[in-house]
């Protein structure tokens, strides 16, 4: 019994695999609009994010510096 | 550090941001292709803007009824982080016209040049331009302060013929224009799908909190020098 279960599973898995390729190649000869998908695919969007992520510490850590020498300088004030 | 616990928000949504802005899918559109991602920066430097503008305004306003002189420093700074702002939604609006609206629509310069949404963004930050120039112009230091708050509710007022109002009325390419078939302005809600937004609610929330960051930050430099200002007189 658990043996034609599995036999089961397993064809039907399969069915919706190919369905599902089937589909995914359908949709990608739908659509024409170019998008950067080989950036994507080969991971070099990763080095942009990076990039983009490193100016953003950059940038949040020297604020925060400044807003740390203010309040030093708020505490010397007083 | 004052306060931090917003400034921490802004990081991690800008983080957020940058690389859900740039991983995340995105609908597949004709002429926008992957530019479409300029949404989470182009736009959110103009609803920066705009909320700088509105606190400014209220200082503002604020600084007329009580006549404290802090409240001239607030309307100020922040006035000036929103040029800032303004300034960057300009730029990066420039260099997203030259790879969507002149090779895709085949637009000339000169249609582009005579955009009346550009012309408009050009008005206002003029106007806020002319504010400073007027601040500068004082030596007393009240009547600095009332001319200017006059000026900055004229100024903040001017902002929505110029940049909301107009460009509306007479065809445009920017997207929201009659002329353009994009439909409403930035806010429509077929223009945006639900998988842009959920990128772009945080994105406004991160960029308008870390400028309210670098507004108070200047405040606070400014209230320091009145300070020493006082001491040494």
């Amino acid at each position: 019994m658990q043996h034609k279960f599995k036999d089961i599973f397993q064809k039907l898995g399969f069915f919706f695999i190919m369905m599902f390729l089937g589909i995914t190649t359908a949709m990608a000869q739908q659509q024409e609009v170019e998008m950067a998908d080989v950036m994507r695919s080969n991971g070099k969007i990763y080095a942009v994010v990076a990039v983009c992520l490193i100016i953003l510490f950059g940038l949040f850590f020297y604020v925060f510096t400044i807003d740390r020498k203010l309040s030093k300088l708020e505490k010397e004030n007083k | 550090m004052r306060k931090s616990w917003w400034k921490i928000l802004a990081l991690l949504l800008l983080i957020y941001t940058i690389t859900a802005g740039f991983l995340w899918k995105v609908p597949r559109l004709p002429i926008l292709n992957e530019t479409i991602r300029n949404l989470y920066f182009h736009v959110c430097m103009w609803f920066g803007m705009m909320i700088m503008f509105i606190i400014s305004f209220i200082y503002s306003i604020k600084y007329l009824a009580s006549n404290k002189y802090v409240y001239d420093i607030y309307a100020r700074s922040y006035a000036s982080v929103g040029t800032v702002l303004g300034i960057l939604g300009y730029a990066t609006g420039a260099m997203w016209v030259t790879v969507t609206w002149m090779p895709d629509q085949h637009q000339s310069l000169g249609a582009v040049l005579k955009e009346p949404k550009l012309i408009g963004a050009a008005i206002a930050l003029l106007i806020y331009a002319a504010y400073f120039v007027l601040r500068s112009s004082f030596t007393d230091m009240d009547k600095r302060a009332r001319v200017s708050a006059v000026y900055n509710i004229f100024a903040f007022v001017m902002l929505f013929p110029s940049i909301w109002i107009i460009p509306r009325l007479v065809g445009s390419l920017h997207p929201g224009s009659p002329g353009s078939d994009s439909g409403n302005p930035a806010l429509n809600k077929d223009d945006m799908d639900s998988t842009m937004r959920v990128v772009f609610y945080p994105a406004v929330i991160g960029w308008t909190l870390l400028s309210v960051w670098i507004a108070t930050l200047r405040i606070r430099i400014e209230l320091l020098k009145e300070k020493s200002l006082i001491h040494a007189a």
